[in-house]
């Protein structure tokens, strides 16, 4: 072997090494790289027991309950699958809504009901003026019976 | 054109690609170029962006901020990749000119992941809540793209011969492109708050053409931006490099002269 041809091996097999370990530690660390666990995941038992931990999902319509005397807010967080109700005591973000993706930090208590100490709303990736948006809504609506 | 093979005529190209001085001229021919033309794509895609997309359904017009962000985070890893894959041509070569290239890309990237960082913070404080999260596994890998960069430039301060840096400094370049995928699908591996992709997607980009043209606008300016800096970069990189030689020495004279 040339010279030349030990340094392109060597390359690659560094290469390789490196892919294969990253590849091998990110499996490993699967679950700690997960930002938030969805109302499916509680219920199977997979978010940490007594420690803190993210819940994200979409804020269910119609769900969302202020407390009027107070900065106490509650409602559902959902994944079209399981749901969860979440209660909170202070300012939210501008774009917590129904029907937006919402990421609460907390745990839940005794009776299942998630205590929130932080919300932060998630975008998602779509992006449309406001004009095109309301068409979407109205025809979505159109179908709607 | 010319009667020779066009395959000699590539090959010919590669081994020109090699040689400092008539790199040294290309990229003082191409420098102009790519200044002028960014100038004038970035200042329309700007103004495009700015002042005439329309402002976002959900954000209003904080979601403007892409126009900067996006075509940041793009250059850290394209930045990235043009560094590992010089680097990796300069170690197995032994190609000097890709190890200067390799060189001069790494400030570059930093600065533009730093601003990927930055604008990403900005537009997350009225859109998350938060300006960062710690946890999130796109802006820990964001972040770790960072480091390798400054990572690479301090191993290679801690050599005294530049051959050696060289070549120990191309080895940490090349493991840490295994990031750039990492970063790109780090939103469909794992649960984060950062959003899924927009542009890079099945089915086609999920954002209007109106704002998606000037989009593309920036992205073009950008790569043009960071070409330029790159041959400007790049020239002053070969200076150093061959300071000893005599066409160096006689560019010296004559612009001495």
């Amino acid at each position: 072997m040339t010279p030349r041809r030990q340094r392109m091996v060597l390359v690659a097999l560094v290469a390789a090494g490196v892919i294969l370990s990253a590849g091998l530690a990110l499996r490993a660390f699967q679950e700690n790289l997960l930002y938030f666990f969805t109302p499916t995941q509680v219920a199977a038992g997979e978010a940490p027991d007594g420690r803190a931990y993210h819940l994200g999902g979409m804020v269910l319509p119609e769900s969302i309950q202020r407390d009027p005397g107070s900065l106490t807010v509650n409602f559902i967080v959902t994944d079209y699958v399981h749901t969860m109700p979440v209660t909170y005591s202070g300012v939210l973000p501008d774009l917590f809504a129904e029907d937006q993706g919402v990421v609460a930090r907390g745990r839940p208590d005794a009776n299942g009901l998630f205590v929130a100490d932080e919300i932060l709303a998630k975008h998602d990736e779509n992006y449309m003026p406001p004009e095109i948006a309301e068409a979407l809504a109205q025809a979505e609506q159109g179908e709607a019976p | 054109m010319s009667a020779v093979p066009i395959r000699s005529r590539l090959w010919r190209a590669f081994h020109q690609l090699g040689s400092p001085p008539y790199v040294y001229r290309l990229a003082g021919r191409l420098a102009p170029w790519l200044g002028t033309m960014s100038c004038v794509l970035l200042a329309v895609g700007a103004f495009w962006g700015l002042v005439l997309a329309p402002p976002d359904y959900l954000q209003g017009d904080s979601f403007r901020i892409i126009y900067i962000h996006v075509p940041s985070a793009y250059l850290s890893m394209g930045g990235y990749v043009l560094m590992a894959v010089a680097a990796a041509i300069g170690y197995i070569w032994r190609m000097k000119l890709a190890h200067g290239v390799a060189v001069c890309v790494a400030p570059l990237g930093a600065w533009f992941t730093a601003l990927a960082l930055i604008t990403g913070g900005i537009w997350g404080k009225p859109t998350w809540g938060t300006y960062w999260e710690w946890g999130d596994a796109r802006l820990m890998f964001e972040l770790l793209l960072l480091f390798l960069f400054i990572g690479y430039m301090v191993l290679r301060m801690s050599f005294d011969e530049r051959d050696k840096a060289d070549r120990v400094s191309a080895l940490l370049a090349v493991v840490g492109v295994v990031n750039v995928p990492i970063i790109h699908y780090s939103v469909e591996w794992w649960t984060t708050l950062h959003q899924g992709p927009t542009l890079i997607r099945e089915g086609g980009p999920s954002i209007t053409m109106d704002m998606l043209i000037p989009l593309l606008i920036m992205l073009a300016g950008f790569s043009l931006f960071f070409g330029w800096l790159l041959c400007k970069r790049l020239q002053g990189e070969i200076l150093r490099r061959e300071s000893r030689t005599r066409w160096v020495r006689n560019l010296a004279a004559e612009a001495a002269a």
